[in-house]
C-alpha cells in the first residue's frame, strides 16, 4: 500500500506506526485453521429444530390457522403461533422512537408479504420439522397486492399497512423527509440548462456465505443464551427483551462473529422467537435459515425510484437542484424510514449546490421488506448522482472530472442541510486520482484546496 | 428410526459413529465428530463451503451421504496444520489477507490443497478453475487467488 503524504502535511506530525503496515487480522489464524467458531457450530444435547410455515401470497387476509395435523406429525415438540408472542407486535426502531410498531412476529390478522412468517414448528430433526410444517393449513383470503411504488401512491390503492394507514411513512416533517436549501425555483430559472432523469434500481440480495439464524440454549439459572450471528447484537437483545417481555438481564446474546453480513443481519428476525421457543419447551432451539430463505426472506437492500431534476451554468457550476426519491420499503418499515431520511440528506451528493429541494419518501408495498445494506440509502443515490454528473458535464460539453472539481464542496460550504463542511478532502482525492489515472485536468483544478476557495 | 454405523478416517484418526439413513457427510463431521471447519453454506452443493477431501478427491460433504464413506480416508481443514505449523497454503492465505469472514475459507483452501496434490506449479487459470466451484461474497477472489500462486512458489522452493 502506497501512503501519499504530501496533503494536509502541515496537519500531521509524521508519526504513523500502524497506518500504512501490514498488520495481521487477529481472527485470520481461526479462519485458516477452521477453528472460528460460527454460531453454528455448536452441538446440544435435546436440539430441536424450528422451521417456519411462510406465507405463499404476496397479501392476504388469515381466515384460520389449523395446526392440529403437524401437532401429531412425529417428532414434533411444539407448534407455535402469534397467540404465543407476548408482545408479537413490534418495529425494530422503536428503540430510537422511529415507531409506530407495524410488524408482527408471527402472522395474526394478514400476510403482508409473500414469505412473512406465520407459524413455527419445533421438531426432534429439521427433517420433521420441515415434513410437520407441510402439514399446516392456513385458510387464505388472498387480497390485491401492491407491487410498485407507483401503484402504492395511487389515490386508491389498497393499504399494505394498516399501522400506517396509507402506503408511505409519516415523518414529523409530513409526507416525506424534506430538505430545502435556498430557492430552487430561483435557481432554475437563472440556469442555462437544464436536465430532468430518472434513476431505478432493483432490490439487491446480499447472498452471504453463512445463512441467517441462532441457537438458544435455556440456561440452569433461568438466563437464555442466543448464540447468533446478528450484525446487531444491542437491537436484538433489546428489541427481544421487548417482544418476549422479558428483562434483559435473563438473555445472554453471544455473537460477533458472522459469516459474511453486508447489512443483511440487522434485522431482528431469528432470535426472539427461538428464545420463545426455547422457553416454551425448556430445551435448546436451532433456528437457521435455509439457503432458500435467505435468499427469498432475509430483507434486501430496498428498490429505489429517483428523479433528479438540476439547473447547470455553461461554467459548469450546478445551481439548483431537485430530487424526488421513493424507497420501497416493502411491507413493513424495519430500517427503511431511516434510509429514506439519510439519502434526503445525502442528495446533494459532495458538491454545494447554492438552492436545493429534495423530498424522500419511504413507501410501502406487498413485497419483502427491505432493510439495511452497504451504506443504504446513499448508494443507489450515489449510483444516480454520479450518472447524473456525467450527463450535466456532457451537457454542457465539459470533462467529467474537471465538471466535479468545479462543484466539489470545500471547508466553510454550507450543506443544504445545514451541516457546515469541515475537514473535506474530495478536490486532493480527485487531484490525485487525475493522476494515477492518467486522466489529467487544467492546471488551476490541480492548484485548487479543499480548505477554501481560491477568490 | 435405525441407526446406521459408519467408520472412517479422519484426518489420520479412526472413528466410527451411528447415523440415521440419509445424513450427509457434512451433518456426520459437524454434528457427532465435533469438526466444525466444514461449514454449511447451501445445503445444495452450491457454495463449496463444505468442501472436503474423500480418498485425495474433493467431494461437497453436503451432498454425500455419510454411508458411502466407510473404510475412507477423509480430510478437512482442521486437519491442515501439523499442530502449531501451519499448512503451506494457511499461512499464505493468512498472510495474503484471502480471508474476510472466513465462512468460504476452509473449503477454499481444501480445494486449493487439492490441486496443489495433483499439480504444485498451477498457473493462474489452473487455480482459477480449481476454486471454481467455491463462492466467496467478501473479499474477492483476486487475493485467494494470489495466495494460491504464492504457496505453490513457497512449496516450489522449498522442495529445490
Amino acid at each position: 500500500m502506497k501512503l501519499s503524504k504530501k496533503y494536509f502535511a502541515d496537519e500531521r506530525d509524521d508519526d504513523l506506526v500502524e497506518i500504512g503496515q501490514p498488520r495481521p487480522r487477529s481472527d485470520i489464524r481461526g479462519h485458516v485453521t477452521g477453528r472460528t467458531a460460527y454460531f453454528a457450530d455448536r452441538t446440544f444435547p435435546g436440539l430441536l429444530h424450528l422451521k417456519m410455515v411462510r406465507s405463499p401470497h404476496h397479501h392476504a387476509r388469515i381466515r384460520s390457522i389449523d395446526t392440529s395435523e403437524a401437532e401429531k406429525h412425529p417428532g414434533v415438540a411444539r407448534v407455535i403461533t402469534a397467540k404465543d408472542v407476548p408482545q408479537n407486535l413490534y418495529t425494530i426502531l422503536i428503540l430510537i422512537q422511529v415507531g409506530p410498531e407495524d410488524e408482527h412476529v408471527l402472522a395474526e390478522d394478514k400476510v403482508r408479504w409473500k414469505g412473512e412468517a406465520v407459524v413455527a414448528v419445533l421438531a426432534e430433526t429439521a427433517r420433521a420439522a420441515e415434513e410437520a410444517a407441510a402439514k399446516v393449513k392456513v385458510d387464505y383470503e388472498v387480497l390485491d397486492p401492491v407491487l410498485s411504488i407507483e401503484d402504492a401512491l395511487k389515490p386508491d390503492a389498497p393499504i399494505v399497512n394498516e399501522h400506517h394507514g396509507r402506503n408511505y411513512y409519516l415523518y414529523d416533517s409530513g409526507e416525506c423527509r424534506k430538505v430545502l436549501f435556498g430557492d430552487v425555483e430561483e435557481g432554475f430559472a437563472q440556469a442555462d440548462h437544464i436536465l430532468e432523469e430518472t434513476y431505478r434500481s432493483s432490490p439487491i440480495e446480499h447472498a452471504p456465505l453463512e445463512t441467517s439464524g441462532c441457537i438458544v440454549a435455556p440456561e440452569a439459572n433461568g438466563r437464555f443464551t442466543c448464540y447468533t450471528n446478528t450484525q446487531a447484537m444491542f437491537f436484538t437483545l433489546d428489541n427481544a427483551s421487548i417482544i418476549l417481555q422479558m428483562p434483559g438481564h435473563k438473555l445472554h446474546m453471544v455473537g460477533g462473529t458472522v459469516g459474511g453480513g453486508f447489512g443483511g443481519k440487522v434485522d431482528v428476525t431469528v432470535e426472539p422467537i427461538a428464545i420463545l421457543a426455547a422457553k416454551l419447551t425448556g430445551r435448546p432451539v436451532s433456528f437457521i435459515y435455509s439457503r432458500e430463505e435467505e435468499m427469498q426472506v432475509s430483507s434486501p437492500r430496498a428498490a429505489e425510484k429517483i428523479v433528479i431534476k438540476d439547473g447547470v451554468m455553461k461554467d459548469g457550476r450546478i445551481v439548483a437542484r431537485q430530487v424526488t426519491a421513493y424507497v420501497d420499503a416493502g411491507a413493513y418499515s424495519r430500517h427503511s424510514p431511516y434510509g429514506a431520511q439519510k439519502a434526503a440528506a445525502h442528495f446533494p451528493g459532495p458538491y454545494t449546490i447554492p438552492n436545493v429541494a429534495i423530498d424522500s419518501y419511504c413507501v410501502y408495498t406487498n413485497r419483502t421488506p427491505s432493510s439495511a445494506m452497504r451504506g443504504f440509502g446513499v448508494t443507489i443515490g450515489d449510483f444516480a448522482l454520479e450518472v447524473q454528473t456525467d450527463k450535466l458535464a456532457r451537457l454542457i460539453g465539459m470533462d467529467p472530472l474537471e465538471f466535479r472539481f468545479i462543484n466539489a464542496y470545500r471547508d466553510g460550504d454550507m450543506k443544504a442541510h445545514r451541516q457546515p463542511t469541515e475537514g473535506a478532502a474530495l478536490i486532493e482525492c480527485m487531484q490525485e486520482a487525475s493522476v494515477i489515472a492518467d486522466w489529467p485536468v487544467d492546471e488551476r483544478f490541480m492548484k485548487m484546496s479543499s480548505r477554501g476557495r481560491e477568490d | 428410526m435405525a441407526k446406521i454405523p459408519v467408520q472412517f478416517t479422519l484426518n489420520g484418526s479412526e472413528r466410527a459413529e451411528f447415523v440415521e439413513s440419509g445424513t450427509t457427510l457434512l451433518a456426520a463431521l459437524r454434528d457427532k465428530m465435533g469438526d466444525t471447519s466444514p461449514k454449511g453454506g447451501c445445503h445444495q452443493g452450491t457454495c463449496g463451503a463444505c468442501t472436503v477431501m474423500v480418498d485425495g478427491e474433493l467431494r461437497l460433504s453436503c451432498l454425500t451421504m455419510a454411508e458411502t464413506c466407510n473404510g475412507a480416508h477423509i480430510r478437512t481443514t482442521a486437519g491442515l496444520a501439523n499442530g502449531e505449523v501451519l499448512h503451506p497454503l494457511q499461512r499464505a492465505f493468512e498472510n495474503g489477507f484471502a480471508a474476510q469472514c472466513g465462512f468460504c475459507t476452509p473449503g477454499m483452501i481444501m480445494a486449493a490443497a487439492a490441486l496443489l496434490e495433483r499439480n504444485p506449479n498451477p498457473s493462474r487459470d489452473d487455480v482459477v478453475e480449481a476454486i471454481s466451484g467455491n463462492i466467496c461474497r467478501c473479499t474477492g477472489y483476486e487475493p485467494i487467488i494470489q495466495a494460491v500462486l504464492s504457496a505453490a512458489r513457497a512449496n516450489s522452493t522449498s522442495a529445490a
